[in-house]
C-alpha cells in the first residue's frame, strides 16, 4: 500500500507554507511553520491539544487569519485579497469535527448548493454530480432527508461528499472522527481511505494511528505551535526522534 | 434480571421479550382527569374554584349578548328595549359600521376601493407565506403596494405606474453595475430611480386625470382601514430594515456597524408615542416651508423606525444562536458574504427569531392605535371622538371597545397561528 501510495506523489507542490507565524492577540499559536506539500500526498498531522494543529489547517483555507510569512495553494498567494481567498476555498475542501451540514437544507440540497452558486452548475448537472459522490460514501437513499435524521458518521460522510462536490484537488479534514461513536469511526475512515487510494491530496488532523499507518506518506508531530517532527509513519511510529514525540506516542498507544 | 444472579453471573438471552400493552387504567378520559384535575386536594380546589369563576363569566356575559339590541337609531331607544335585562346596545355597530371600518370622512360612494384592496392583499401576501405556492404570484406581491395606494388614494393611474417605472429602473442599474462593485450598483440604482421620477413627473403633471380614480386626502383615511394600512406597511417595511440593521450591528466595517448601534439604542430608549408626536409636529421643521410631507407617510416612518429596531434585535439573537461552524462550512465551500448570508445564515437565524418576530408584528399591529394621540382617527380614535361624542351613542362604551378587541383579536389571532404553523413546517428534525 504504502509503496503504490508513494507513487502516486509528484513533484508537484500543491501547498507552500514558508515562515508563517501566527498570533491569537499576544498568544503565539504557530511559530515559523514551514511546510511543503506536494500533489498526492496524504498527511497526518498530530500532536497534544492546543499544539496549534487545526489552526495550521485552517490557515490553509483562511479560516484563520496568519499573520507573517506566506501560503501558497496552487501557486495562488494567500493574501487578504478576497479574489484570491474564494479561488483557493473553492480548490480546497474541508471536513469539520462536527460535520457542520447545514441543517435546513436535505443532503442533496447540502451537497449541491455550493456547486450552483460558486460554480455556476446546472441544477440538473449538480445533482447528478452529487448523487455520483452520495454513492461513492454509500449514502445516496438518503438523499432527501435532511441532516438531523442522520446518524454522525452518515453526516460526516455527507460533509466529505459535499466537499467533494465542488471537485476540490486537496482535501482538508479537521479531527474529522473526533465526534462519532466508535462504531461510526470505520465507517468514515473508510471513505478516506477510499479517498486517498484515488490520489487525493490530503491533510488530516486526526489520532487515528491506525488510519496513520495505513495511509499516511508523511506523519507531521506538532507541539506548542511548532512543527517538532515529522517522518514517514513507519519510521515515526517505530522510532520516534524527539522525547516530546515518544511521550506523545507511548501515552496514546500505551492502553 | 434478579434471578439472573442467583446461580451465576454469566448470562445470555436465547428469546425476544415481546412488546406488551400497558396495564388498564394508564390509558384514556378518566386517567387524565385524575392526573391533570383532581390529582391532590389543592389541585382539586383549585379546578373546582376555575369551573366556578369560568360559570359566572358565561351567566353574567351571556344575557348581555342574548338580549343584545340590534337596529335601532340611538342610545334612548335601545335602552327603551333593554329597560334593565343586561343586553347590550349592538345597534351602534351597525349604525357606525362604516365609520369604524373607513373613517367619518372616507367618500361612502368609494367604500369598494380599499374592501377590494383589502382582498386583493390576501392574494399578494398568500405566495409570502405560503412558500409552496407558485413563485409567479410574486409578481404580484411585487405590484401590489402601487396597486393599493392607486385604490385608496386614488388619482391618476400614473402616478403608480410612474412609481413603479422608478423602482424597476432602479433595479436593472443595479443588475448592471452591480458587477462592479457592490456601491456602484447601489448608487446607480439610487441615480436612475430618481431620474426616472424627475422625468415621469412632468408627465403626471401633463396628465392629471389619466384615468383618474377620485382623490381621497390622507387626512380623511380612519378607521380600521388606517390600522390595517399602518400594520401592513410597517411590518413588511421593517422586516427588511431589521435584518440590515442586524446584520450591519454584526459588520466588521466599524462606521457602519456604529451608525446600526446608535440607530438601534436611541430608538429603543424612546417610547414610540414620543416618536409619533415628532412626526405630528416636530418634523415640519425639518422640512423647507412649501414641503408638507404627507401626515401617513411621516407616522409610517417613526413606526417603521421603532418597530425595525425592536426586529433587528430580535433577528441579532437568532444570528447569534447559530454555531460559528455554519459560517466556517459556508466559507470553506468558496460563498461569498452575500450568498452565505442569504443561503446559510438567514435561513436559519430568521426561523429561529420567528417566535420574536412574531411577537413584535402583533405588538406592532396593535400599537397603530397610539396614532389616535396625535388626532388622526383610526379605530380606537374613531370611537373616542367622534362616536362616543355624538348625541345618539355617547355612553355606549362595552359595546364599541369589545367589537375594536374582537376586530384585533382576530388579525393577531391569525398571525400567531400561522406563526406556529410555519415552525412546525420549518421543524427539520435538528435541535
Amino acid at each position: 500500500m504504502n509503496e503504490t501510495a508513494a507513487m502516486q506523489v509528484s513533484d508537484e507542490v500543491a501547498i507552500d507554507i514558508q515562515g508563517m507565524n501566527k498570533w491569537y492577540g499576544t498568544f503565539h499559536v504557530l511559530r515559523d511553520i514551514d511546510l511543503t506539500v506536494f500533489r498526492g500526498e496524504r498527511i497526518v498531522i498530530c500532536g497534544p491539544s492546543g499544539s496549534g494543529k487545526s489552526t495550521l489547517i485552517r490557515c490553509i483555507n483562511a479560516l484563520e487569519e496568519h499573520q507573517q510569512g506566506s501560503i501558497t495553494v496552487d501557486g495562488t498567494l494567500l493574501s487578504s485579497d478576497l479574489k484570491n481567498i474564494d479561488t483557493i476555498r473553492s480548490e480546497v475542501g474541508m471536513c469539520f469535527q462536527h460535520f457542520n451540514l447545514f441543517p435546513h437544507l436535505t443532503i442533496l440540497e447540502n451537497c449541491t448548493l455550493a456547486p450552483i452558486w460558486v460554480r455556476k452548475t446546472p441544477k440538473k448537472e449538480a445533482e447528478e454530480t452529487a448523487m455520483h459522490f452520495l454513492e461513492k460514501v454509500k449514502i445516496p437513499d438518503q438523499a432527501l432527508k435532511y441532516p438531523g435524521q442522520l446518524s454522525g458518521g452518515q453526516q460526516q460522510r455527507v460533509a466529505i461528499a459535499r466537499s467533494l462536490c465542488m471537485r476540490p484537488r486537496i482535501m482538508l479534514f479537521d479531527e474529522p472522527t473526533s465526534a462519532l461513536d466508535p462504531e461510526m469511526i470505520k465507517e468514515v475512515l473508510d471513505t478516506m481511505i477510499e479517498l486517498a487510494e484515488e490520489g487525493m491530496t490530503m491533510l488530516c488532523v486526526t489520532h487515528e494511528m491506525g488510519f496513520a499507518r495505513q495511509v499516511a506518506n508523511r506523519v507531521i508531530f506538532m507541539d506548542a505551535g511548532q512543527i517538532v517532527e515529522q517522518n514517514e509513519p513507519e519510521e515515526f511510529f517505530n522510532n520516534p526522534k524527539s522525547e516530546r514525540t515518544q511521550l506523545f506516542l507511548s501515552q496514546i498507544l500505551g492502553h | 434480571m434478579s434471578d439472573t444472579h442467583a446461580q451465576t453471573v454469566a448470562f445470555v438471552r436465547h428469546t425476544e421479550i415481546p412488546p406488551a400493552p400497558p396495564p388498564p387504567g394508564q390509558t384514556g378520559a378518566v386517567k387524565w382527569m385524575r392526573e391533570n384535575l383532581f390529582s391532590g386536594p389543592f389541585n382539586t380546589i383549585m379546578t373546582l374554584l376555575g369551573v366556578y369563576i369560568v360559570y359566572t363569566l358565561v351567566v353574567g356575559i351571556f344575557p348581555w349578548i342574548a338580549n343584545g339590541v340590534w337596529g335601532v337609531d340611538n342610545i334612548r331607544e335601545c335602552r327603551e328595549i333593554t329597560q334593565g335585562n343586561g343586553g347590550a346596545c349592538f345597534a351602534v355597530i351597525e349604525q357606525r359600521w362604516q365609520q369604524l371600518l373607513f373613517g367619518f370622512e372616507y367618500p361612502s360612494s368609494e367604500y369598494w376601493r380599499p374592501t377590494f384592496a383589502f382582498v386583493l392583499l390576501f392574494v399578494a401576501v398568500a405566495p409570502v407565506l405560503f412558500l409552496n405556492l407558485p413563485r409567479i404570484m410574486l409578481a404580484f406581491t411585487g405590484i401590489y403596494p402601487f396597486l393599493a395606494y392607486f385604490l385608496i388614494w386614488g388619482g391618476t393611474i400614473l402616478i403608480p405606474i410612474t412609481a413603479l417605472l422608478g423602482f424597476v429602473v432602479g433595479y436593472f442599474a443595479f443588475r448592471r453595475l452591480e458587477r462592479n462593485s457592490f456601491a456602484a450598483g447601489l448608487f446607480g440604482a439610487v441615480a436612475a430611480a430618481l431620474i426616472t421620477w424627475w422625468v415621469t413627473g412632468f408627465l403626471v403633471q401633463a396628465a392629471p386625470n389619466f384615468l383618474a380614480l377620485p382623490e381621497v386626502a390622507s387626512r380623511n383615511m380612519g378607521g380600521f382601514m388606517l390600522n390595517m394600512i399602518l400594520g401592513t406597511v410597517c411590518v413588511s417595511l421593517s422586516l427588511p430594515i431589521g435584518i440590515a440593521l442586524a446584520l450591519g450591528r454584526q459588520s466588521h466595517m466599524p462606521i457602519i456597524k456604529w451608525i446600526c448601534v446608535i440607530f438601534i439604542e436611541f430608538i429603543r430608549g424612546v417610547p414610540l408615542i414620543t416618536l409619533l408626536f415628532v412626526a405630528n409636529v416636530v418634523l415640519a421643521y425639518f422640512f423647507p416651508p412649501e414641503t408638507s410631507l404627507d401626515l401617513i407617510l411621516r407616522v409610517i416612518i417613526m413606526i417603521t423606525m421603532f418597530s425595525s429596531a425592536y426586529i433587528a434585535e430580535v433577528i441579532r439573537g437568532g444570528l447569534a444562536a447559530l454555531p460559528r461552524g455554519q459560517y466556517e462550512a459556508a466559507d470553506s465551500l468558496g460563498l461569498d458574504y452575500a450568498q452565505a448570508t442569504r443561503l446559510i445564515i438567514m435561513p436559519q437565524a430568521l426561523k429561529i427569531s420567528i417566535p420574536g418576530i412574531v411577537n413584535v408584528a402583533v405588538g406592532l399591529f396593535k400599537d397603530t392605535t397610539l396614532v389616535s394621540v396625535i388626532s388622526m382617527f383610526d379605530l380606537v380614535g374613531m370611537i373616542r371622538g367622534p362616536i362616543l361624542s355624538s348625541t345618539d351613542w355617547a355612553g355606549v362604551y362595552w359595546e364599541l371597545w369589545a367589537f375594536a378587541s374582537v376586530l384585533f383579536f382576530v388579525v393577531c389571532y391569525g398571525i400567531s397561528q400561522y406563526s406556529q404553523w410555519l415552525e412546525r413546517k420549518l421543524q427539520t428534525g435538528h435541535r
